[in-house]
């Protein structure tokens, strides 16, 4: 297991590690050791300020993406899930099929006749062609459907019923509770893949104020080659970092309730 | 007003309805419309002058013999037949690991496996580029210790091996969180009943473990396949380092992006994610079939 750590920690402790360093220092000293004068402060400061502050942009628009399209995708799927798992209507089991069946459709299969259909829409190059994808996450569902089964008895449903409480309240006040640990977790997968999307923005965007970050840096990136390159290493690792530090940090505060979430969903299926 | 008991099931089935009536409405915008679009362009074609023309299964019959398709497919296919299992099964033994009780400290193994899962993907691909390379990389500083070219990682040979390492660099954790929750629901009485029986702990984990994990199991081969087929982010963020290793039609996903962005090829890209989407379908199926029909044996 410690080589498992290892294998897991050292690129990171990399990137640390040259993040502190000058863009000559990464050149002509060992990976991953410290060297030279220690930059870390002095390539953040070059990371938010470079470019007119463009990556505070980026920054500001994968917490836009994120907010609006995961939050919406946690809303949608929870919804969608508890109905599902809790009531019976006309044409349940085929929206079931067809919402699982969706899972083994590749994303990226869908990006191209997406972005077509969105071109004829004038969609594209809008925060809407990358928010609008977002919103749906199958597994999502999948994952509360299961935990609704099991978390939320009918029993209390039907006894909320019958104090009076319509299907709404009964749901806000009694189903969502019990849900906390599925519905956290549903939220912080979609979290973290609109925070790391790539593919999708790639094609929608090509308006450098509407990128988030992982296009930018992989822009920044790009720098290196070509007729006119000015190579800008030293700020595209430590802007990963800085891109980093958020994603881990939310999962290490929430860490108790996404695993128990991910339980229920890991053994039915 | 009368009992609430009284509430006529039909209104009760429509509440329900309206839960899902937000997910299935953008589900349909995203999703279903695309597909049908695809369909719908696939069986078109492009042209620069006299627009587009309706010209039958012609795009499909040009895609089953086209090299380029079956270069990057063959390809994925090889990834898919190496990576998928080395993941898997390093997922597996850290997970019965974690979950043996014999291990220290293993809430700290498990956050630190599973933490690259949460580094973006793009990230981690710049990084592992980065230490690669023979300038700034590692594989650089290794080779100049050593005084010969020991790791060629960007080189076509290894190319493959290198994505693989990062693929499973960044999912070997959440796979291994899988298992790892799907252990951790198995019932504690079975595996007090097994101490009476006397069984070993080899026993414990043939007997009890594996089988329980039969189901996550499925679920991640599905997830992993899906995946391979796939495969975009690392090869087109290498591509920069190493454009004459990595061609744009290296995996069938580039080539379809290249189709349409660099090439305005929209209907014949169109007709390649349709295919890809009808097999990684037809894989997955067969996969979920198996692991539910060994389950029933």
């Amino acid at each position: 297991m410690v080589l498992f750590a290892l294998y897991a920690l050292a690129p990171l402790a990399w990137l640390v590690i040259n993040a502190s360093k000058t863009q000559q220092s990464m050149f002509d000293s060992f990976g991953l050791w410290f060297a030279g004068r220690f930059a870390l402060l002095d390539n953040l400061h070059q990371v938010l300020t470079y470019d007119g502050g463009i990556y505070v942009r980026w920054l500001a628009n994968t917490i836009l993406y994120v907010v609006v399209g995961a939050g919406g995708a946690t809303v949608l799927a929870t919804l969608a899930g508890y109905g599902l798992a809790k009531y019976d209507f006309p044409g349940k089991r085929a929206v079931f099929a067809t919402v699982l069946g969706a899972i083994a459709i590749p994303g990226t299969a869908l990006a191209v006749p997406t972005f077509l259909m969105f071109s004829q829409l004038h969609l594209t190059n809008t925060i809407w062609a990358v928010i609008v994808p977002s919103l749906v996450s199958p597994f999502g569902l999948y994952l509360v459907w299961v935990y609704a089964l099991d978390a939320v008895p009918t029993e209390i449903l039907e006894a909320a019923r019958i104090d009076g409480s319509g299907e709404l309240r009964t749901f806000l006040t009694i189903g969502l509770r019990l849900l906390t640990p599925g519905v956290v977790t549903v939220a912080l997968f979609a979290v973290v893949a609109t925070w790391n999307n790539y593919f999708l923005p790639l094609i929608m965007l090509n308006d450098p104020n509407l990128f988030p970050l992982t296009i930018g840096l992989q822009q920044w990136n790009l720098r290196a080659t070509g007729v006119n390159a000015t190579p800008i290493y030293n700020l595209v690792i430590s802007g990963s970092l800085l891109a980093i530090v958020p994603v881990v940090a939310i999962f290490l505060a929430l860490q108790r309730y996404w695993q128990s979430g991910l339980a229920a969903g890991s053994v039915k299926a | 007003m009368g009992p609430a008991t009284s509430l006529p099931r039909r209104r009760r089935s429509l509440a329900g309805l309206w839960f899902v009536v937000p997910f299935l409405a953008v589900f349909l915008f995203v999703l279903v419309v695309p597909v049908l679009y695809s369909l719908y362009l696939s069986v078109f074609q492009d042209k620069l002058i006299g627009g587009r023309s309706f010209v039958g299964l012609a795009n499909y019959s040009q895609l089953f013999s086209d090299p380029k398709f079956w270069d990057g497919l063959g390809r994925v296919a090889l990834f898919l037949a190496v990576q998928v299992p080395v993941m898997l099964g390093l997922a597996l033994v850290a997970a019965l690991a974690i979950d043996s009780g014999r291990l220290h400290g293993a809430p700290f193994f498990r956050m630190s496996v599973f933490l690259p899962y949460a580094v973006p993907g793009v990230v981690a691909v710049l990084m592992w580029g980065f230490m690669y390379g023979d300038q700034f990389g590692l594989a650089g500083n290794i080779n100049k210790l050593v005084g010969h070219e020991l790791l060629t990682p960007l080189s076509p040979q290894w190319i493959l091996v290198a994505i693989g390492n990062i693929v499973t660099w960044e999912f070997v954790g959440y796979n291994m969180l899988i298992f790892y929750s799907a252990l951790r629901s198995v019932p504690s009485d079975l595996y007090e009943a097994a101490a009476i029986d006397g069984a070993g702990a080899w026993r414990v984990v043939f007997s009890i473990k594996l089988p329980a994990l039969r189901q996550a199991i499925v679920i991640a081969t599905i997830f992993s396949i899906i995946g391979s087929f796939q495969l975009f982010n690392e090869p087109n963020i290498l591509r920069t380092l190493i454009p004459s290793v990595i061609a744009t039609y290296f995996t069938p996903n580039m080539y379809a992006y290249n189709l349409s962005f660099a090439g305005q090829q929209y209907a014949y890209a169109a007709t390649l994610a349709i295919v890809m989407g009808v097999v990684t379908a037809v894989i997955a199926y067969v996969v979920q079939l198996r692991g539910s029909r060994e389950a029933n044996r």
